[in-house]
């Protein structure tokens, strides 16, 4: 069925005012991002996979202004961990803020400079899995920004990589618009921890392909920022080999606009893959609206892959999941779990989930379920009887209630740090 | 101590009395117990005394050593030294038991105007505390009372209470759930906290908890009342006939009771 007229005409509109460049390797995906995202158009508000999320905001020519956010107590970036720190500000590398991409086992190159040739590693991915990936639904911006990436990171890592990689995003301008594009390729056996932080601009359309190959492994753990205003639309596109491993785990504090997609492709016999999440929004100091959709796909025997996805909401926050299992004819023995769950800390926030389950597999085990509650009134009062005044004890009961979610982190030190950057944030945000 | 004044109480959501005019008075080192068969109103004065919701005094005053406990919040009660022993202890997954001891006790020593004490010292404390208690120090790095047994839970309300040191505990049904020798060494752990200075306040249902902590004044509670105020006999009366002859006597009907 051909796109409605308005949605192709809202992305050529978008598509004419940006810059679209021609690509060296990547010129033939891009020709067909182009192509696809044309005939597709920009999701409309009739759209059942928006029909929660207003894309207006997505689609518009310029974003609207988002001032940089630069708080004084900001908890440290990730900088008690020896790690190789890469930094864009506002969608522009910077080199001199940046370490030398020098890791053991690791191949670091910028999108931009290996663009310049025709051939390259990261060919049979680029905009490979983003265009797997727009079956069965249509993710338009995906097409988009394979079309249109301005720069990104190309990782290919080859060995147990000796540090982990920090993707550092800076925000300074208000009305920067950054659409960036990297590609992970993990090489049999080999071992990656990524780090990303920050908001990469006003607005970002960030596209993140991840091949895992077998026996592979990848711990993701990103930190979405402060700030209040920003707009972010991600993508996350996995394909995951036999025995190998894929971990992400996404923290949202504050944002006018978060979409994050995870589309996992489970392709290899025995293989793993977690994706978690714990958003926190307080309509009080900025709107909140967070959209976790999640598509995982069981394509092989005996994988286990597990969705967990929190979201603590006040003062008018909005709290949105899309959450599907796919498992696909002759998956058997699959273990697939979800859970989405919401705290509601007043009357006036908001969750909607949509957990769906489809099986073509008659020997597996999957399991979904979503909540939202208040806080547990039994527990705040032996909190208090204890003496634990009325702020901090719903605190404590706000990390209990996250705890599922942060125990997604294996590295206790990367878990300390995010369990510290949830204690601040509730810290700033007790009325 | 403790001063409770002609209590009245009802539900807040509904037009329920439950006390219905309660006086009693603990004196400082004093171990009172208070006995009474299901629906008596006992529990409900333990969730009034220490600041629960969904509660309405109507009529009456509680008071901890002159201050007005009615109008403080139930952690102002708390840091004044009040302790409610639950008789189901909450469960708080992903919040370690340590974390919550030393929350609790800092929460109390900073609205007291005292120091707050540094991780390192509260180990040092907490470790010889459980040691004393014979509490497993695997206890404290476990998730608050998730995955603990009916024993262990009540131990730990015991460590609470040794953490916090309070002046007035009370103990709502402590051996409900328990095994005799559960209930013996919850009982070593209350007797090893009673000194000069504590009183205690024991609810209960059964008489046998008191074979183990040894009440200087036994109180009846019946229909939102103490009905009757006697010695330690008094629970073996209890424990020989039930509470029917008692019922009775204050023209009380079970059903009522």
């Amino acid at each position: 069925m051909a796109a409605a007229p308005q949605k192709i005409e809202a992305a050529q509109t978008r598509l004419d005012a940006m810059e679209l460049p021609k690509g060296g390797f990547t010129a033939a995906a891009r020709a067909d991002a182009l192509d696809r995202v044309t005939r597709m158009g920009l999701p409309g508000p009739r759209d059942e996979y928006w029909r929660w999320t207003n894309p207006a905001g997505l689609n518009a020519v310029a974003p609207a202004a988002a001032a940089p956010f630069h708080p004084k107590d900001e908890p440290a970036n990730f900088d008690v961990f020896d790690r190789i720190r890469l930094v864009f500000v506002d969608g522009v590398f910077d080199e001199d803020l940046s370490d030398d991409p020098v890791v053991n086992g690791v191949e670091l190159v910028r999108l931009q400079e290996a663009d310049d040739r025709d051939i390259h590693w990261a060919q049979p991915v680029y905009g490979v899995l983003e265009a797997a990936g727009q079956k069965p639904v249509d993710r338009p911006y995906a097409a988009l920004n394979t079309a249109a990436a301005s720069d990104g990171i190309l990782i290919r890592v080859t060995g147990k990589a000796s540090k982990p990689i920090h993707i550092d995003y800076r925000h300074q301008s208000e009305e920067s618009d950054p659409v960036l594009h990297h590609v992970i390729k993990l090489e049999e056996g080999a071992e990656l921890t990524l780090l990303e932080s920050g908001p990469a601009g006003a607005r970002f359309n960030i596209v993140t392909e991840i091949d895992v190959a077998p026996r592979a492994v990848l711990h993701h753990l990103r930190v979405q920022g402060r700030e209040q205003q920003r707009q972010a639309l991600t993508h996350i596109f996995a394909r995951v080999g036999e025995e190998a491993t894929f971990k992400s785990f996404t923290m949202t504090a504050n944002g006018a606009l978060t979409r994050n997609e995870c589309i996992i492709d489970i392709v290899g016999d025995d293989a793993r893959a977690h994706v978690a999440g714990a958003a926190l929004g307080d309509g009080k100091t900025g709107p909140f609206h967070h959209d976790d959709t999640v598509f995982v796909t069981h394509a092989a025997e005996r994988c286990e892959s597990r969705q967990v996805f929190k979201k603590v909401l006040k003062n008018g926050a909005k709290g949105i999941f899309q959450g599907k299992i796919l498992v696909k004819e002759g998956a058997q023995k699959t273990d697939g779990y979800q859970i989405s769950q919401a705290l509601l800390l007043d009357e006036d926030s908001q969750f909607l989930a949509k957990p769906e389950l489809e099986i073509y597999a008659d020997d597996v085990v999957c399991s979904h379920g979503s909540t939202t509650g208040a806080i547990d009134e039994t527990a705040l009062f032996y909190l208090r009887s204890r003496g634990v005044p009325h702020a901090e004890a719903t605190a404590l009961l706000v990390l209990s209630f996250m705890a599922d979610a942060i125990e997604e982190i294996d590295d206790e030190a990367l878990r300390d740090d995010i369990l510290s950057r949830l204690e601040g944030w509730l810290s700033r945000h007790r009325s | 101590m403790l001063e409770i004044k002609n209590l009245r109480v009802e539900l807040e959501d509904e037009d329920k009395k439950i006390l219905k005019g309660v006086d009693l008075s603990v004196g400082t080192g004093q171990v009172h117990a208070i006995m009474g068969p299901n629906g008596s109103g006992k529990s409900t004065l333990s969730y009034v005394l220490s600041g629960r919701d969904g509660y309405k005094v109507t009529d009456g005053t509680a008071a901890l050593n002159d201050e007005d406990l009615l109008d403080m919040e139930p952690e102002e009660r708390a840091a004044a030294g009040l302790f409610l022993a639950f008789q189901y202890p909450v469960e708080i997954p992903g919040v370690g038991n340590m974390t919550f001891l030393r929350t609790a006790v800092n929460s109390q020593r900073k609205a007291r105007g005292e120091s707050e004490y540094s991780a390192g010292e509260f180990l040092k404390i907490v470790r010889e505390k459980a040691k004393s208690l014979k509490i497993d120090a695997n206890m404290l790095k476990r998730p608050v009372n998730v995955g603990f047994s009916g024993g262990e839970k009540k131990r730990n309300e015991i460590l609470q209470m040794a953490m916090l040191e309070p002046k007035m505990c009370i103990l709502d049904e402590t051996d409900s759930g328990l095994d005799v020798d559960a209930m013996k060494l919850v009982a070593e752990g209350v007797n090893a906290l009673r000194s000069e200075g504590r009183s205690f306040l024991v609810i209960t249902h059964y008489q046998r908890l008191l074979d183990h902590i040894k009440p200087d004044v036994v109180h009846i509670m019946a229909d939102g009342r103490i009905i009757k105020t006697g010695g330690p006999e008094l629970a073996m009366e209890v424990e020989k006939n039930g509470y029917s002859d008692l019922l009775k006597e204050h023209g009380i009907s079970e059903e009522m009771a």
